[in-house]
């Protein structure tokens, strides 16, 4: 792989690739949304700590979610979902199906930790996952001896204490939480555009805002394909005594508390949460956690549970925040297919190359042909 | 609660309104626990628990009584538990008549004043043999110590529980009679059977709107989960204690897991989820008028004239367990406040003590208010005029006043009413007419001072003063130092004998150089000291210390340790990584440091431990003592074969095998035979609002219940009345993760306000297609009493419940928002459509179930408000004696039937 | 690196080249406030430990001043009850403490006023002695209708505690019975 095309797409470290040396290792959170319950305590932890100003007072109606989506002045926000029973179904179908597909980034159905005497949850979780997940033959044959266990046995899924099945008949409804945050993309599509610096990659892999640099040019917010990053308007309420309201017209997003990893502390929305839903840590242990729940999930018969931004070969590289979903990224707000805008660049190069080669050769052709 | 194997969660939004809480419940599920929520609406909780099950709010006896039925019909219950621990066999005297035979009320109840005499619900009295059942169940009653020959009013107003404190009810002694066999038909047992016979899975499907099949997997999960290996646990909140028979939906959880041997036990009980940083602090020292600290209770006229009188009613020496030291703790107690003006010569000042005459709640006081019998009134850090039902009830007391201190963070609604609230704006009141002088204090928040808050499970955390507080920021400790001091001063020339009990009050606390209270000493005089012998001066270090003869002084027993060997346990900070999951070395848990009450019910009567998965506290035989992870919440050297003196009293009568140390009799109460003035059992009953007629007997709602017919208090007709059509939907009020409570310590926040920015009303797509409801537009919700508007919220978390075969629809309101100007969000006052009906026993309101109606669009403005209300008023035909009645009207024969159950001298009572 | 600030070394354009850093998106944008970025946790002058003011489940908090200031407030991660989390409330403390709209000074309104008006701290506690006096003076009972001693007065009300400490608690409950004043309550009660 060529210098560029590490540099702008796939697997790669991105730390290492602006300059770092000695990097501490890749930092990153696992959000799980299988255990939100969308107290909003990140929300207001994050703001708390970055001194956030109010991003507005209306009642939006769309069930408990009053600040909308991330933006200059939401930097952690909890979606609300409410799905009846269809909606469950396809979803557990869905899933189901990328189990099968052996898709990256969806975890494997691991060997059953709740066998024995153990009751669901108790046991040892799956060991790790190298790499990128387990290899699509061993999925197959994992998920075929999975399904074919015999649901008489009751053992096919995970089970409570009591040996009550974890996933009985489909309920008729639910209500799914999930916390969003910057992705810290490995190609981040915010950080390519950016003419000023004002954005860098920081040693522990994150995409961070200087606020100091940044000229508001707002390249960034095109750019971004999760719709993440903002300008702050200037029609920003203050919280402060003095009425100011910082940063107007600057590029905002998480910086996944730069200034608090500068100094061995969580970020603040971690910190805080109540059900540990929001994990942070070195990214790779974060995948692994994540990848370990799921097959956790998968095990108990829940096979609507996803992965979202563990996979390294996705259009922005994999993220340094991976989720844990329990439906289609749609449902949540989040694109089901991101790609960092700038990482076909070399591959636009390169065409462009051939092109232009193409179009010399057509002008020669047609001189040569003129001549005849 | 990690510890359970299955957490029915009922009457609390928990994940809500505890998010860090409920990370044990997380953790509980996360191993493999069954997580259930029974609520009328679906809610945070309920999306992280295995199951939800909707109810119709207030029906929740159907659905614990149809358990206890279950278990009791199908020999799920634990026997050994039951039969040992709790008075399954205790026989009960023949007086005692049941609900089943007299229509839906107790023995001894009394139509014209609405209450009970209690001497039918008395335990047969034993014949001194120690009552084994095959001797004398003999005719005799356990009485009421010094029961006497008052007449029946005054009987029932002594039985009352604000009259007792919380030491449970006193028996005359423990000398019982006992049927281990459970089969004596007056065994508590049987009649626990017999009272619960008609509380099926058909009437819970009939009554709560919950299918039978969701019946049996909650009767599943809780029979499978509870025994020997695994424990159930069950955790509520004001779900539960807001209605008017909301302590009997405590017991009849208590009842349930008693049978099931889930009390005393790790992953057991039923924890109460409190709301407030000090809430259970603020009832252990209480600011509540029935109480004084350590749960003695305050005298009563008539009752408690001397110190003798007071003692006696609180404990009989004979009966079993602590609270017969009582004599200890309230002469500790008076001689903290009075020092060396308490003598055992003048019973320890005794008589400085002023008199209770009946319930003086904070209801009662704002009824007292409108009467202008209240000159002033002390507001502190909360917000009547939006958290208390009735809103407007509350603001007009308000406004009855002289004078009014409000102390508080930020200028609450309560001291702003006379000039923002709803009824200036309707243009019923103005500043101009409002004579109350208001006084606002800005009070100092938890970091600007030193002290503790005593946390849900009984944990004192001490906090420490970050910063002083800036201008005119006061903690109360000094305001009311400060205030004492003054107060004092005015009277130090006073010959008047009202003012000697201010003038010899101690109150001489130590300030630092910011002349601040040290509250340390304050916590040091509440655990109490020696006062004279050779330790003189120094701290008791456990409440077993105390002496009745004035040698000890102690503002609360209970937190007595707290100070053990003179250092302050309530900072204790051992981090919890450096602990076991007990966490003993983390502030200090009264009583001294238990964190599992009545542990010793952990092991089994030998004292073995039930199970090695649910081990916890248990004899050791070499030692001779008890031993576990917690410290025993028992004798510490009792041998569990130990059997007491039949003649004993006191913590010498706990047999080794009686692991509920406070109450009467050792054992865990299944039937109540004092203590509960609506009866001995939890009946179903419905709400005083409500549009179901209750289908197991003809008595409507608690025949007990505490109502106030006035014209500002109406109710709308319930159930086939005429009339009730017009308020034909259930409303319940409750909290939201994102605010605390009346809003003071949230609304004023940025950050929690853009959260929840506006009132908003919850309702089913049904009951919006039904009323022309859309999402996000206006509702107006009209009650008997008010009418507010909310947006709307169209959601299946709402379900319309199918109640007696009729479609029973919900609204769900939160009640944070209130009417004023400061705050950053405001709204209209969902407390502002209660009414005020209590619970009898603890005389909290009824705010969890009312009746409404709904419509879309915005409320109207100014006098056309009043007029709203009052054009539902008149086309229900409400009037003042709506819903006000006892008792319902029943035939000849019941009604003959009930009279004969009191006594003559009962019936011709009743004059107060 | 501080040398390197201040030199021409810390050029971005040389700063790029030298560290390997050609695209420009890591070490050689970092400005000086990023490079010497710190966090309130750590430059804070004490920190205090304290327990949330909030709901009853006592979260520990970790209270960070300087200055004289709170200038964070967080989960205390020693805390066995809560592990350091916080909800939504909790996360708020700081804002609670340090809300603009706080009220520091007595305001007064006087009957039938249409506003309120800001009088010393002195005078009000003078004026609430006064009025307490006379209050309890207003509703004494010194005996019920039947000749017993009920030693109290009616005239005086509270309502609060339940997010005061203990030893105000205490203190209220004293002062309150010591003057004869019985109709104290709070939430435990709503």
């Amino acid at each position: 792989m060529s210098y560029l095309q590490r540099q702008l797409g796939g697997r790669t470290d991105p730390a290492q690739d602006a300059g770092w040396q000695d990097a501490p290792g890749r930092k990153g959170f696992f959000t799980d949304t299988s255990i939100c319950i969308g107290c909003k305590a990140c929300e207001v932890a994050c703001k708390e700590w970055n001194a956030i100003p109010l991003d507005g007072l209306a009642l939006s109606a769309n069930s408990y979610d009053n600040t909308g989506d991330l933006g200059a002045s939401t930097w952690r926000h909890v979606a609300f979902v409410e799905q009846d029973a269809d909606r469950i179904a396809a979803a557990r179908e869905s899933g189901r199906r990328l189990v099968e597909l052996g898709m990256p980034g969806v975890g494997a159905p691991a060997q059953a930790a709740t066998q024995g005497g153990a009751p669901a949850g108790y046991g040892v979780l799956p060991a790790p996952v190298e790499d990128h997940g387990p290899s699509l033959g061993d999925m197959l044959t994992e998920t075929r001896a999975f399904e074919d266990r015999s649901p008489e046995d009751g053992a096919s899924h995970g089970t409570t204490v009591d040996g009550t099945p974890m996933v009985g008949a489909l309920p008729e409804f639910r209500w799914l939480m999930a916390s969003d945050v910057c992705k810290h993309c490995t190609h981040a599509g915010c950080l390519d555009v950016c003419p000023t610096g004002a954005l860098f990659r920081s040693e522990h892999g994150t995409v961070v805002v200087q606020a100091d640099i940044c000229n508001g040019c707002g390249y960034c917010v095109g750019a971004c394909p999760f719709g993440v990053i903002e300008r702050r308007s200037d029609a920003s309420t203050t919280v402060r005594g003095d009425g100011h309201v910082p940063n107007i017209g600057i590029a905002q997003k998480c910086t996944l508390c730069y200034d608090r990893l500068q100094h061995d502390q969580t970020p603040a929305c971690a910190q805080t949460c109540p059900t540990t839903s929001i994990r942070f840590g070195d990214r790779d242990d974060m995948v692994e956690a994540a990848r370990a729940r799921v097959s956790q999930l998968h095990e108990q018969g829940f096979t609507e549970a996803r992965l979202y931004g563990a996979n390294d070969d996705d259009g922005v590289g994999g993220t340094g925040s991976v989720f844990l979903l329990l439906d289609e990224p749609e449902v949540y707000g989040l694109p089901p297919d991101p790609v960092c805008a700038t990482s076909r660049l070399p591959e636009m190069f390169r065409t462009a190359g051939y092109a232009g080669l193409g179009m010399l050769g057509a002008a020669a052709v047609a001189f040569l042909g003129g001549r005849s | 609660m990690a510890n359970a194997d299955c957490i029915i969660i009922e009457g609390s939004n928990m994940a809500e309104c505890h998010p860090v809480g409920f990370q044990w419940v997380s953790e509980a599920k996360a191993r493999g626990a069954r997580v259930i929520h029974i609520d009328p609406r679906f809610t945070r909780t309920s999306a992280i628990a295995d199951t939800h099950v909707p109810i119709r709010a207030g029906s929740d006896v159907v659905l614990l009584g149809a358990l206890i039925n279950h278990v009791l019909s199908n020999d799920l219950y634990f026997r050994d538990y039951v039969v040992a621990y709790t008075n399954a066999a205790t026989l009960v005297n023949e007086d005692f008549v049941d609900t089943e035979d007299l229509d839906g009320v107790f023995s001894g109840y009394d139509p014209q004043t609405g209450k009970y005499d209690m001497s039918s619900w008395a335990y047969a009295e034993g014949d001194g043999n120690g009552g084994d059942g095959n001797g004398g169940d003999g005719d005799g009653k356990v009485e009421e110590p010094g029961g006497g020959d008052e007449h029946g009013s005054e009987k029932s107003d002594r039985a009352a529980p604000h009259s007792h404190g919380a030491a449970g009810a006193p028996m005359e002694h423990a000398n019982v009679v006992r049927d281990e066999t459970l089969q004596h038909p007056r065994s508590v047992f049987q009649i626990l059977k017999r009272h619960y016979a008609r509380y099926t899975p058909e009437m819970v499907n009939d009554l709560c709107g919950i299918p039978v099949h969701q019946f049996h997997e909650i009767a599943k999960a809780i029979a499978e989960n509870s025994g020997r290996e695994r424990t159930t646990c069950f955790a509520y909140a004001l779900g539960w204690t807001q209605h008017s028979l909301g302590a009997q939906f405590i017991r009849t959880a208590a009842i349930l897991q008693l049978l099931m041997g889930n009390m005393g036990r790790p992953g057991g009980g039923i924890m109460a989820l409190r709301g407030h940083a000090s809430i259970q602090g603020s009832t252990d020292i209480p600011t509540l008028f029935n109480l004084l600290p350590g749960y003695l209770p305050m005298p009563m006229v008539g009752q408690h004239d001397t110190l003798e009188e007071y003692l006696t009613s609180i404990s009989s020496p004979r009966q079993k367990g602590f609270w017969t030291e009582a004599d200890a703790y309230t002469a500790s107690l008076l001689k903290a406040w009075w020092g060396d003006a308490a003598t055992a010569e003048n019973d320890f000042c005794f008589d400085y003590l002023p008199r209770l005459s009946g319930a003086h709640g904070t209801y009662q006081s704002t009824m007292a208010m409108i009467d202008d019998e209240v000159d002033g009134f002390f507001v502190l850090g909360q917000n009547p005029a939006v958290g208390s039902a009735h809103g407007k009830m509350q603001r007009d007391a308000l406004s009855h006043l002289k004078w009014l201190v409000v102390r508080d963070f930020q200028l609450i609604e309560t001291a702003t009413f006379w000039r923002d609230g709803p009824e200036v704006a309707s243009g019923e009141t103005s500043p101009e007419e409002i004579d109350t002088e208001v006084f606002f204090f800005p009070a100092a928040n938890h970091v600007e001072k030193s002290g503790t808050f005593t946390q849900t499970q009984r944990m004192l955390q001490w906090h420490h003063q970050a910063i002083r507080p800036a201008d005119d920021v006061q903690s109360e400790l000094d305001f009311f130092h400060e205030l004492g001091v003054r107060i004092r001063e005015r009277l130090k020339d006073s010959t008047d004998e009202r003012d000697r009990p201010l003038l010899d009050l101690t109150w001489d606390y130590p300030t630092d150089e910011h002349g601040e209270v040290d509250a340390e000493a304050v916590l040091r005089e509440i655990n109490g000291y020696h006062v004279t012998g050779e330790r003189a001066g120094e701290v008791l270090d456990k409440f077993v210390d105390m002496r009745a003869d004035g040698s000890t002084a102690g503002g609360c027993w209970i937190y007595t340790g707290v100070f053990a060997g003179g250092i302050n346990r309530s900072k204790n900070r051992v981090p919890g990584q450096q602990q076991d999951d007990v966490a003993p070395e983390w502030g200090w848990a009264w009583p001294m440091n238990r964190r599992v009450l009545y542990n010793r019910a952990s092991a089994d009567p030998q004292g073995r431990p039930w199970s090695e998965r649910k081990k916890y506290v248990w004899w050791d035989e070499e030692q001779r003592k008890w031993v576990g992870k917690d410290v025993p919440d028992f004798p510490i050297d009792r041998d569990p074969s130990f059997r007491p003196d039949p003649d004993a009293g006191g913590p010498a009568a706990i047999a080794g095998d009686d692991p509920f140390i406070m109450q009467a009799d050792g054992k865990g109460w299944l039937f109540a035979p004092k203590g509960m003035v609506d009866g001995p059992l939890p009946t179903h009953y419905e709400a005083q609002e409500s549009p179901v007629s209750n289908s197991l007997y003809t008595q409507q709602s608690n025949p007990s219940r505490l109502i106030y017919a006035r014209k500002d208090n109406l109710w709308s007709p319930s159930g086939t009345q005429p009339g009730s059509d017009v308020y034909p939907f259930v409303f319940t009020t409750y909290r939201l993760t994102e605010h605390h409570t009346a809003g003071g310590m949230s609304r004023w926040l940025p950050y929690l306000s853009e959260l929840q920015p506006e009132m908003f009303c919850e309702v089913s797509p049904q009951l919006a297609q039904e009323r022309g409801l859309v999402n996000g537009d206006w509702a107006t919700i009209i009650s008997a009493r008010s009418a507010i508007e909310a947006r709307v919220l169209v959601t299946d978390r709402v379900r319309p419940l199918t109640i007696n075969g009729h479609t029973v629809h919900q609204i769900g309101l939160p009640y944070h928002w209130g009417v004023g100007k400061d705050a950053v969000v405001e709204g209209d006052g969902a407390n502002d459509l209660l009414g005020v009906v209590l619970d009898p026993n603890v005389q909290i309101q009824e705010s969890k179930v009312g009746s409404c109606d709904i419509r879309p669009g915005r409320r109207p403005r100014g006098e056309e408000l009043p007029r709203l209300v009052a054009e539902y008023q008149s086309r229900a035909g409400t009037t003042v004696e709506t819903g006000t009645e006892h008792a319902n009207p029943v035939p000849e024969d019941i009604r003959r039937r009930r009279a004969a159950t009191l006594t003559s001298d009962e019936s011709e009572g009743g004059s107060s | 690196m501080a040398s390197k600030d201040t030199t021409f070394l810390g050029w971005p354009v040389l700063r790029q080249l030298a560290s390997g850093d050609f695209l420009g998106r890591g070490t050689s944008v970092t400005s000086r406030r990023t490079r010497h970025v710190e966090a309130r946790t750590t430059t804070a002058d004490r920190v205090v430990q304290s327990v949330c003011p909030y709901c009853a489940v006592g979260c520990g908090q970790r209270v960070f001043v300087k200055d004289e200031k709170v200038v964070q407030i967080e989960g205390d991660p020693d805390s066995p009850v809560s592990r350091g989390r916080l909800c939504p409330k909790g996360a708020a403390s700081e804002q609670l403490v340090n809300s603009p709209s706080r009220q520091t000074h007595v305001l007064y309104r006087a009957p039938r006023a249409k506003e309120f008006q800001r009088i010393e701290l002195d005078q009000a506690i003078d004026m609430v002695a006064d009025r307490f006096l006379e209050a309890r003076q207003h509703g004494w009972q010194e005996f019920d209708d039947k000749g017993r001693r009920l030693r109290r007065t009616m005239g005086i009300a509270s309502l609060g505690g339940a997010t005061l400490d203990n030893e105000e608690n205490y203190l209220i409950k004293k002062l309150f019975t010591a003057a004869g004043a019985i109709q104290i309550e709070n939430q435990a009660r709503i």
